[in-house]
């Protein structure tokens, strides 16, 4: 076992958590990720495989699907982001590996990213960072979407619920793009 | 002194002061509210607008006009004001150009006129209005011709004292703006009849609906009229039914919210006040929200704005248009004088005098241009008769009347309204480009039938102005938008269903100076002058005599100015045309538009993985692109940053330094046709690159041109790990995954960005290796015989912690370049420093990293500018001739390949104490300094500490041929000559052998 401690994209040992009177966003670090894309010609295999982890079709566009272990969300033309808990399951890659063999390249994307939860009045405060719906979106709708002039992923959890993927490197300015519109959304 | 400010005090009524304050209208008088205008303090109410609580007491003065400084009050009662501008608010906060006419009262507010001096009531600069035989329309032009050089220090700043509007404080503006987006399946733009109407229809048909209105009070007109809808006041009404739509949850109401712009694909700009009416704002509350609205279907509700007709002097405070006086008498409770006039050529005059004389004002005569005018019992009518002059200094006391007859007689007033007939609101639907058709039964323009896609248009706004079929067509309009069966409908409350004609009267002939644009202070003899001097066209027309400009855009003077312009060319008005109508509708503060984007929030900010590591060392930061990367880590004792700098160099050179590479692109390619595809996107070779070595590539544009460099290296027979130039990632996987998907969709190939998953650290100097050991796992041999120059490996470190080993090497020393997973990057550097602290190690930033690859004359963002190819750089063999790659062919184009071309040398100064300056462009030895002459250029130039001088990188004609020839560097920008060396571009052990050491 290693002995180097990991830091939060925030340079901290503990998340980072914003909260206003309607909202909370909490930084994430418990999750590992990994790209999941299917090679060329296995496409159907490599979907049959995704449906056997997921217990459910892979999702198609727009869509997020969780299991026990896994969830997924749609990124491209055959291409998915595969989450897992960090604490039990850091070697997602390698994991996903055994499980696809040759029908997929895999690509670990833990710390690609970083997770933000923001729950409580979400709407509000989403309206004010990305040009998502959420009045026709519900639990399970994933997407594309930029904030603060950065390209995140967004997927929906609840009506009150939804998480942001965001560059890890970018980490600070997202954060800082949301809890603004926090802020501005507590005061309406 | 401000004691006028064109107060009536004809009056016997008095409430706080409020000596114009009528019974009724929708004002809260139990919330009186404490107000400052131009320093002295005033009492109105919940409701008022600033222009209402100053008519209710007596001020009717409120502005100077933009050229001649003419006293100015209210026009309108609405967004379409051009003469009551006034600045709010105070400090950082005050804003000027602001309408009085739209600004809500609140308690502490501050207005202030503008454009005077020293006073509002005197003003010096008013004696523009005696020279106004001089400066007419298109004055500028004639006057300010020659000499040029007066134009920029004495013309230009005399003319922007004495005209103009508001003043900006130069102050940062301190509040906050948001951005944000909506969407509907309907946007309603206006809440008066026809929009919630259509609101109401959508809504109960379970459709999204979001309506909005700029007026802080829905209900559009109704709010200013005493009609009735059903069994209720027509204000009432649309008070029910906002409060109605209120309750739905698919409904959306939007109060004090401007549709200011249609853009394509159905999207609408839209500027929310949050805070303007407010006194104090909570913490973190937007001033203004700027909100896009994404809208299926849109119906324009945008209503009409009354047309006034000119006539001399009709610019006294105390004219205004008829539907104005009526909406401050109906909606405020307030008239600008207790005795009025009112001049009309049509109907709505007499409704305006109905309502004044029911609130007790008294109507000294209706002055109707049409000789079958309507008489009444209550006061007298004046048909076929117009009025010809006005008087008073700074507010109207009398007005001059003409019968059909020509005889003229004074009447004693105050106030006089106006009405010419209303224009529909035509603008959004021009936004897109559509003009608007004229229409002879309503003398008007109305919209065009090519509406921007979606979009329907109801009511008012599409020249329905009668009350009851504003209501019917508000529900048509949603109908055939979002296909709602009309029979299921409820049946409409009975509104005034009377029709509506208007008659085209614009201007009374025979005054000279009548106003048009009481904004711009352009007559009618201006445009006559426009027209005498060839400014024909609408848009001439408007440039020459500054008609329609400015704050209010001419929402009450186009059409006055085009009908003027169309009697004068014999054409009819419809052929005149109107001038194009651009966003925003109404002005929209640059706050607003650039919402959180500002100061250091203007663009995000990446940060390394080493970054607070960085920041603990005292690392001065630099910006590469949106990377904060460390410049250089000064210690105590350095006060100059070349001492920093040398230092860390010398200390790579001489032992071991450690850099954060981390925002090099990594483009993760995996597939069983990755070779085949880098072998494509390469000009190099990469197919036959064994696993768990790395080569250096080059790509090239289509053009044949250098597009970016890095290296590719081989994890796998399947997997590659790209890196790419910081500036160059996006770029680089964007030109990728085109190839990928759009010229070789048939290869198995797979692309993702890894960028910012893996930290990564360049080790290098003579000690490199000994440093990595400490931290490598021991089962990993990274001897030079298990893991030579160009090597590369997945590997475990600090006790099995997953990471990547490149033995790559920008700075020519021994080096290598370790990744581990972003969130133990940090750690890993630590870890790096401690472990070198026997060698010495010295961290080195980005300027520390270009001295070396100078040194080793390795190119960077500065030759690979975009101009250069292979043959350029030197490079010109890695073109490979055996395979067909991107650019590849057209590479060998003739241009490129010319005898002289330029190719990369290094450059010495002849003497070790002159300057290398990047930029600067190489002569001969001897011979002319022109571009004619020109051999090259510098691209990059650094001090080299190595070698005790400074050193340049170059693009020399010929340049190969060339090492060893004296030559010369001039700037001639700088007045700088410098006799160089040209020489290898690799100073530093141009032989390699350090690097695979």
């Amino acid at each position: 076992m290693h002995d180097l401690a990991p830091i939060t994209a925030f340079g901290l040992a503990e998340p980072t958590v914003f909260v206003t009177q309607s909202c909370q966003l909490t930084e994430r670090p418990d999750i590992a990720l990994a790209s999941v894309t299917a090679r060329l010609g296995v496409e159907e295999a490599c979907r049959s495989v995704i449906a056997d982890l997921l217990g459910a079709d892979a999702p198609d566009p727009s869509v997020w699907l969780a299991s026990d272990i896994y969830s997924a969300f749609w990124m491209g033309p055959d291409q998915w982001m595969f989450r897992a808990d960090f604490s039990n399951v850091e070697d997602i890659t390698a994991r996903l590996k055994t499980s696809f063999g040759e029908m997929a390249s895999i690509t670990e994307q833990t710390d690609g990213w970083v997770a933000f939860d923001l729950t409580g009045e979400v709407e509000a405060v989403l309206e004010l960072v990305c040009n998502v719906d959420m009045r026709t979106r519900s639990a399970g709708y994933a997407s594309r979407v930029s904030i603060h002039h950065t390209g995140c992923f967004l997927l929906i959890e609840a009506s009150d619920r939804a998480r942001v993927y965001a560059p890890r490197a970018s980490a600070g300015s997202v954060f800082h793009g949301i809890s603004q519109a926090m802020s501005s959304a507590a005061t309406r | 002194m401000i004691a006028d400010h064109g107060t009536n005090h004809d009056t016997h009524h008095r409430t706080h002061g409020q000596i114009n304050r009528l019974s009724g209208g929708q004002i809260d008088r139990n919330k009186p509210l404490s107000f400052a205008f131009d320093g002295k303090t005033f009492q109105g109410y919940q409701g008022d607008t600033l222009a209402s609580a100053l008519l209710a007491n007596g001020v009717r003065l409120m502005g100077r006009s933009f050229k001649y400084h003419r006293p100015r009050g209210p026009l309108t009662a609405g967004s379409e004001e051009p003469n009551a501008i006034v600045a709010l608010r105070s400090g950082a906060y005050r804003e000027p150009n602001t309408r009085a006419t739209t600004a809500e009262l609140f308690d502490g507010l501050e207005a202030t006129s503008q454009n005077r001096w020293p006073s509002l009531a005197f003003d010096a600069m008013a004696i523009n209005d005696r020279f106004s035989t001089f400066l007419t329309a298109g004055f500028y032009y004639k006057t300010f011709m020659w000499p040029a050089a007066f134009w920029e220090k004495i013309y230009e700043p005399i003319i922007r004292k004495a005209a103009g509007l508001g003043a900006l404080t130069v102050a940062a503006d301190p509040d906050i703006y948001d951005k944000g987006f909506r969407h509907c399946d309907l946007l309603v733009v206006g809440a008066g009849p026809s929009g919630l109407m259509a609101a109401l229809t959508a809504a109960e048909a379970g459709f999204e609906v979001i309506i909005a209105d700029e007026d802080f009070r829905s209900g559009g007109r109704l709010n200013s009229e005493q009609d009735v809808i059903g069994d209720q006041s027509g204000a009432d009404w649309a008070a029910s039914q906002v409060a109605h739509l209120s309750t739905f949850p698919n409904v959306r109401v939007m109060s004090r919210t401007t549709v200011i712009g249609t853009f394509d694909h159905g999207i609408y700009a839209a500027v929310e006040r949050i805070t303007d009416h407010l006194s104090t704002s909570a913490e973190g509350q937007p001033r203004q929200i700027l909100w896009r609205i994404y809208a299926k279907h849109t119906v324009l509700c945008a209503g009409a704005t009354e047309r006034p007709i000119a006539f001399n002097n009709n610019d006294r405070p105390g004219v205004m248009l008829a539907g104005a006086m009526r909406s401050y008498a109906n909606r405020w409770g307030v008239c600008a004088a207790r005795n009025a006039v009112i001049f009309t050529s049509n109907d709505n005059g007499h409704r305006t005098a109905a309502d004044l004389h029911r609130q007790g004002v008294t109507i000294a005569a209706v002055v109707d241009t049409r000789a079958d005018a309507p008489c009444s019992d209550e006061y007298a009518v004046i048909a076929g008769a117009t009025v010809t002059d006005t008087r008073g200094r700074l507010g109207l006391n009398a007005v001059q009347v003409t019968d059909a007859t020509g005889h003229s007689r004074w009447l004693k007033a105050g106030a006089l309204g106006v009405s010419g007939g209303w224009n529909p609101n035509v603008h959004l639907t021009s936004h897109q480009g559509a003009r608007p058709v004229w229409s002879d039964a309503l003398n008007a323009f109305v919209p065009s039938p090519s509406l921007p896609p979606c979009m329907s248009v109801a009511g008012a706004a599409a020249g329905i102005l009668s009350t009851h079929e504003a209501l019917h067509s508000g529900v048509d309009a949603a109908c055939k938008a979002l296909e709602i069966d009309p029979r299921n409908l409820p049946a409409l409350p009975k509104a005034d269903d009377r029709p509506v004609t208007q008659s085209a009267f614009w201007y009374v002939k025979g005054c000279e100076r009548a106003w048009l644009d009481q904004q711009n202070d352009v007559t009618v003899k201006d445009v006559k002058l426009s027209h005498q001097e060839g400014f024909r066209a609408v848009e001439h027309l408007k440039r020459y005599t500054t008609l329609g400009m400015a704050t209010d855009q001419g929402k009450t003077s186009n059409m006055g100015g085009l009908a003027v312009m169309a009697e004068l060319t014999g054409q009819p008005i419809a052929d005149v045309g109107t001038t194009m109508f651009r966003p925003p509708y109404t002005p929209t503060a640059i706050g607003a538009l650039a919402g959180r984007s500002r100061g250091r929030d203007f663009h995000p900010v990446r940060l390394t993985p080493s970054h607070y590591w960085a920041k603990e060392r005292g690392a001065v930061f630099v910006e590469v692109g949106n990377w904060l990367r460390a410049q250089w880590f000064p210690i105590e004792g350095e006060t100059h940053w070349r001492q920093s700098v040398d230092r860390e160099v010398l200390a790579t050179r001489s032992s071991v330094g450690v850099c954060d590479c981390t925002t090099l692109g990594k483009i993760d390619v995996q597939g069983s046709d990755a070779a085949v595809f880098l072998n494509k996107v390469y000009c190099n070779g990469f197919a036959k690159l064994a696993v768990g070595r790395t080569r250096y590539g080059l790509m090239l544009r289509e053009d044949g041109i250098a597009m970016d460099d890095g290296t590719a290296a081989r994890l796998t027979e399947d997997h590659f790990v790209v890196t790419t130039t910081t500036a160059n990632a996006g770029k680089v996987y964007q030109h990728m995954e085109f190839v990928r998907q759009c010229l070789c969709p048939d290869l198995d190939v797979q692309l993702i960005s890894t960028t910012e998953s893996w930290a990564q650290y360049a080790i290098a100097g003579p000690n490199a290796r000994a440093l990595l050991q400490k931290v490598v796992d021991a089962e990993f041999d990274i001897s030079n015989d298990a893991f030579p120059f160009m090597a590369c490996g997945s590997i475990t470190v600090c006790g099995g912690l997953r990471a990547r080993l490149f033995r790559i090497s920008f700075s020519g020393e021994l080096a290598f370049e370790l990744a581990v997973p972003a969130r133990y990057g940090d750690a890993m550097m630590r870890r790096l420093m401690d472990a070198g602290e026997e060698f010495n190690v010295t961290p080195y930033g980005t300027e520390a990293l270009g001295v070396m690859r100078i040194e080793k004359g390795h190119a960077a963002g500065n030759e690979l500018n975009g101009t250069t190819t292979a043959q350029n750089l030197g490079l010109g063999r890695m073109v490979s001739k055996a395979k067909d790659s991107i650019g590849s062919k057209l590479s060998e184009r003739a241009g490129l390949n010319t005898e002289d071309g330029l190719r990369l040398v290094g450059l010495r100064p002849l003497n070790p104490k002159d300057k290398i300056t990047a930029g600067g462009h190489i002569m001969n030895a001897d011979g002319p300094v022109d571009a004619a002459h020109d051999q090259g250029y510098v691209t990059s130039a650094a001090y080299s500490p190595t070698l005790g001088n400074m050193i340049g990188l170059a693009f020399v004609k010929s340049g190969s041929d060339r090492i060893g020839d004296r030559m010369r560097l001039v700037s001639p920008l700088t007045k700088t000559s410098v006799d160089v060396e040209v020489v290898s571009p690799h100073f530093v052990d141009p032989e390699g052998e350090r690097q695979r050491a």
